[in-house]
């Protein structure tokens, strides 16, 4: 049997004593001497032209340094597309776009000097809805690509749909719609950019992409004409990502215009209110949906056409559709799969990244619709389920070769819980019912850049302590203390012993960023390797060590290491022989050895660890990753018909994780990714009327509170990959990819209504109860 | 005009002048540089700016600083003992994994601190209602929750007795 001394053990957050005792520095408490507070004006308009800036009066008012429009400035563009500038020229296209910006000695003062800018419009139509945008008459948000359909034609093809669908059975066919949410992070974002003499650019920011925010700000340098400036990011504690922090954004570059033009430190943070208006949410999206399967139920096709609110211009979300393809290939044995997606432009906030990354949007439609064709096939559906579940060895119409699934374990496991067989069965409780979903993800990195990579530089020092420079950025979510875990298994140090240094891209190594659930598996692989060898240059060192010393009656010891390195080994700080374990010598003197004797050595040691996995070809198919993360969800619910209520009595959450680096940690993600999910189904959204947010602020955005009992059971199930660290596969994001259709499966179970739009609020319930009378 | 205030902040008496529009979370963060107190909505409703004031959880970021006047006020940097001994609830939600991204956590210590020293053995009802005002959005509550009666059960027992279960 293994014995593991610090992987799979329950360790504490490495920075929560920072955390509970308040020591712990946002960018919100960050403040550099002579700082300089920016404040950005927006479009009181969704659509209009601009004709006039008027920035004179601000100008004069005490206090301010610098007043720029983007006549004062070159013209940066950032975006997926590069298809906005930093500060708007002839139109503005959302409700978010940045007309002007102001730096101030003080936020009051660059407040109100916001209100002096006066700015004519010429008011246009707006465009609001992508089904409306996508026809021929429509105002367009972009008059150069004469049409508002994004130019990414998303189409994965596998099989023959239509014949399949002739030979079918049973079809079960149906359109469900989700609409805006966004993370609301509790600490918002914020930045402070500044130049030093020599026009070298330091950026404190909350970023989840350091090093692809570095080579954006270079870009952006190189525009200025700055092209041989330096650029650091230094990342404060990030108060929570969720994907929000993903790309580089408008006030990002704007801090910087303003540090450039005043020559000195400028902090731009954004109020809540902003938080809620400004974050890109989450795609909104239209699906349609079909799936047949056999008389044996088997699935026999699946095909999925969208439409996406993609608002007003594109960040890197615009390849969500990328991301949705994984569900719909390979969720579930499908042979005949059929999936086009269109995003298009609008004159709405525009989406980005959210936890889940498309993969919430398209399983709601999956399985709800799974429990449909369950329905129409006259098979339970969690039976259903099982006899399409994926399987190891398995690979998907998409060309992704499954490595580790435990998709039916978990299944299994949400049936024992709930006590599936007798609840279905058995005497039923009126308004009550039970729903299940199930989950695939990317859990062993997601080659969507052309890089998946992550670097890892260790060394040690004189006593045995290990520092870890890595290229992982942690978001909460634990990564500072699952790479401490698996260097210290690893080096065979107790993990107190590893420091993480994770905040400088000045001394960081290179990472694509925490995105996609791979922190653990592509940042753990990194640094386990990068660990490999720094032991094993530790124990070349310590091959054939002569330790001799004197007891205070005279007597004279000595011990030689064994001089072969492959029987030497570490373990509570000591090294020795597994052929003579009690010759022991304490790693640190082996160390000093090494710095101070002549010709000495420094032990260090780096590795870039970049999986094998493949980016999706023209046809959109390839091994996105290199380990897949496979989950169940299960709720049993209680739904209130007189109120539209919908209580959750149970709610099981069973993942494939590969292995537990650390179960402590890991159940936090399950758990707030549970919340996550549940408010993604019942009572999160983003309102807009016209484009403009109408609840901005946590009294009308309906985040969960402690009052709100979600009695989340996590459930580890352990399927060790071969590739993973240690096992190990991601959990970031899945805990909340089936949490909506788990929930409107148990709501249809329990009252036999279909909700088909997120979220399902008590009127929503309550109007399709009505109707269901009427019908 | 400056107004002069005298009040006692985590066991300090202080004496300072304060302009009368300012509100506590200002004048902790910004003129006393305590930025353990976290901003997250400055309007009331995410709790993330929770101090405990003569005795009571309250959002600094409404609480008009002049009403400190004479008042006993406690941040997060005040919750361990001087040579870092940590309060249970800290202990607690280190170790049990209540903290995540972190930015609600001095918030939500405190309130939960009120609490305790009001009913130091409360049901789980009555500690998910003294957290209702708190945000999280990393953690579902779960472990907050299972901390925060950790904590009751350290201080009210020393670890030899649970404290009442029933709702």
């Amino acid at each position: 049997m293994e014995t593991l001394s610090s992987v799979g053990k329950r360790i504490p957050k490495r920075d929560a004593i920072d955390k509970v005792t308040g020591r712990a520095i946002y960018i919100q408490d960050l403040k550099v001497p002579g700082m300089l507070y920016g404040k950005i004006l927006r479009s009181k308009y969704p659509h209009a032209r601009i004709l006039r800036i008027d920035t004179s009066r601000a100008k004069k008012l005490l206090g301010v340094r610098a007043v720029i429009t983007a006549e004062d400035v070159p013209q940066i563009l950032y975006g997926f597309m590069k298809d906005q500038p930093v500060l708007k020229t002839a139109k503005v296209r959302s409700y978010r776009d940045e007309l002007a910006a102001v730096a101030a000695v003080d936020p009051e003062t660059a407040e109100e000097a916001l209100d002096l800018i006066t700015v004519e419009y010429e008011a246009l139509p707006g465009i609001f809805d992508p089904l409306e945008a996508m026809k021929e008459d429509a105002p367009l948000v972009h008059e150069e690509n004469k049409s508002n359909i994004l130019k990414l034609p998303w189409k994965l093809v596998a099989g023959d749909v239509e014949e399949a669908k002739k030979a079918s059975p049973f079809v079960a066919e149906d359109e469900f719609k989700v609409t805006w949410v966004t993370h609301c992070c509790l600490g918002t974002e914020g930045v402070i950019a500044d130049f030093d003499l020599r026009n070298n650019l330091t950026v404190h920011r909350n970023t989840q992409i350091p090093s692809l925010a570095h080579r954006d700000f270079k870009d952006a340098l190189r525009v200025m004409g700055l092209p041989n400036s330096k650029v650091r990011i230094i990342k404060p504690t990030i108060g929570g990502g969720f994907g929000s922090k993903l790309d580089t954004y408008g006030f990002e570059y704007i801090a910087i215009l303003l540090a450039y033009v005043t020559r000195k430190p400028v902090r731009i943070i954004r109020t809540r209110e902003e938080e809620f208006r400004y974050t890109s949410t989450r795609q909104p999206a239209i699906m349609k949906i079909a799936q047949g399967c056999d008389k044996e139920g088997k699935l026999t096709f699946r095909d999925i056409s969208m439409v996406l609110d993609n608002g007003a211009y594109t960040s890197w979300g615009a390849t969500t559709p990328s991301v949705m393809m994984m569900p719909i290939s390979s969720l579930y044995k499908v042979p005949n799969v059929r999936y086009e997606a269109k995003c298009v432009y609008t004159n709405n906030t525009w989406s980005q990244a959210m936890r889940g990354y498309g993969n919430p949007q398209a399983t709601f439609a999956i399985e709800s619709n799974m429990d449909q064709l369950a329905e129409t096939s006259g098979i339970d559906p969690l039976e259903f389920r099982l006899r399409n579940a994926n399987e190891p060895g398995e690979v998907t119409p998409q060309r992704f070769k499954v490595t580790s699934c435990a998709l039916r374990e978990c299944i299994e496991e949400v049936g024992k819980r709930l006590d599936w067989a007798k609840k279905k069965k058995g005497e039923r409780t009126p308004g009550r019912g039970i729903g299940l979903a199930s989950l695939i993800h990317v859990g062993g990195g997601a080659r969507v850049y052309k890089s998946d990579g992550c670097g890892t530089i260790v060394k040690v020092d004189d006593f045995g302590s290990v520092d870890v420079f890595t290229g992982a950025t942690d978001i909460g979510q634990g990564a500072d203390t699952v790479i401490a875990q698996l260097v210290a298994e690893e080096m065979g140090v107790p993990p107190q012993d590893v420091n993480i240094i994770d905040r400088d891209t000045d001394v960081c190594p290179w990472d694509v960023g925490v995105h996609a659930s791979r922190t653990t598996f592509v940042a753990g692989n990194s640094a386990v390797m990068a660990a490999r060898k720094v032991k094993d240059r530790i124990l070349q060192v310590a091959a054939g060590y002569v330790d001799r010393w004197k007891d205070k009656d005279g007597t004279k010891h000595e011990i030689r290491l064994d001089d072969d390195p492959k029987n030497l080994v570490i373990k509570d700080r000591m090294v020795f022989s597994v052929k003579e374990p009690e010759k022991k010598i304490a790693l640190g003197k082996i160390l000093r050895g090494a710095h101070y004797e002549k010709n000495g050595t420094m032990i260090m040691a780096e590795y870039f660890y970049d999986p094998d996995n493949e980016n999706l070809d023209r046809e959109f198919k390839g091994n996105l990753s290199k380990a897949y993360a496979y989950g169940a969800h299960g709720a049993e619910v209680e739904v209130d018909t007189v109120t539209g209520k919908v209580k959750i009595l149970r709610y099981v959450a069973a993942h494939d994780v590969g292995r537990a680096i650390n179960p402590m940690l890991l159940e936090g993600q399950i758990y707030g990714a549970a919340a996550m999910g549940v408010g993604y189904a019942l009572t999160e959204r983003l309102i807009l009327e016209k484009g403009e947010v109408m609840n901005a602020n946590f009294r009308d955005y309906k985040l969960l509170t402690a009052k709100d009992v979600i009695p989340v059971e996590p459930v580890i199930i352990e399927s060790m990959d071969e590739a993973g660290p240690y096992g190990a596969k991601g959990i970031g994001e899945p805990g909340l990819v089936p949490s909506a259709p788990a929930i409107a499966n148990a709501v249809y179970d329990a009252i036999g209504v279909r909700l088909k739009d997120l979220p399902m609020t008590p009127e929503r319930i309550l109007k399709a109860i009505k109707e269901k009378k009427k019908a | 005009m400056k107004k002069a205030i005298s009040f006692v902040l985590n066991g300090n008496p202080i004496e300072m002048e304060i302009e009368p529009y300012w509100t506590l979370l200002h004048l902790l963060r910004e003129e006393l540089q305590l930025t353990g107190t976290k901003s997250g909505c400055e309007s009331g409703e995410c709790g993330a700016c929770t101090v405990v004031v003569n005795g009571k959880a309250i959002n600094a970021c409404l609480f008009p600083a002049v009403e400190i006047n004479g008042a006993n006020v406690l941040t997060i940097e005040g919750l361990a003992k001087p040579m870092g001994e940590l309060h249970p609830l800290q202990t607690a939600f280190m170790e049990l994994g209540a903290v995540q991204c972190g930015y609600c956590t001095p918030g939500m210590i405190m309130s939960a601190k009120a609490l305790l020293d009001e009913n130091p053995n409360p049901t789980e009802g009555e500690i998910r209602h003294a957290l209702a005002g708190n945000m999280c959005r990393c953690t579902g509550y779960t472990q907050i929750i299972e901390s925060v009666k950790e904590a009751a059960h350290v201080m009210t027992s020393k670890g030899e007795v649970r404290p009442r279960k029933v709702e």
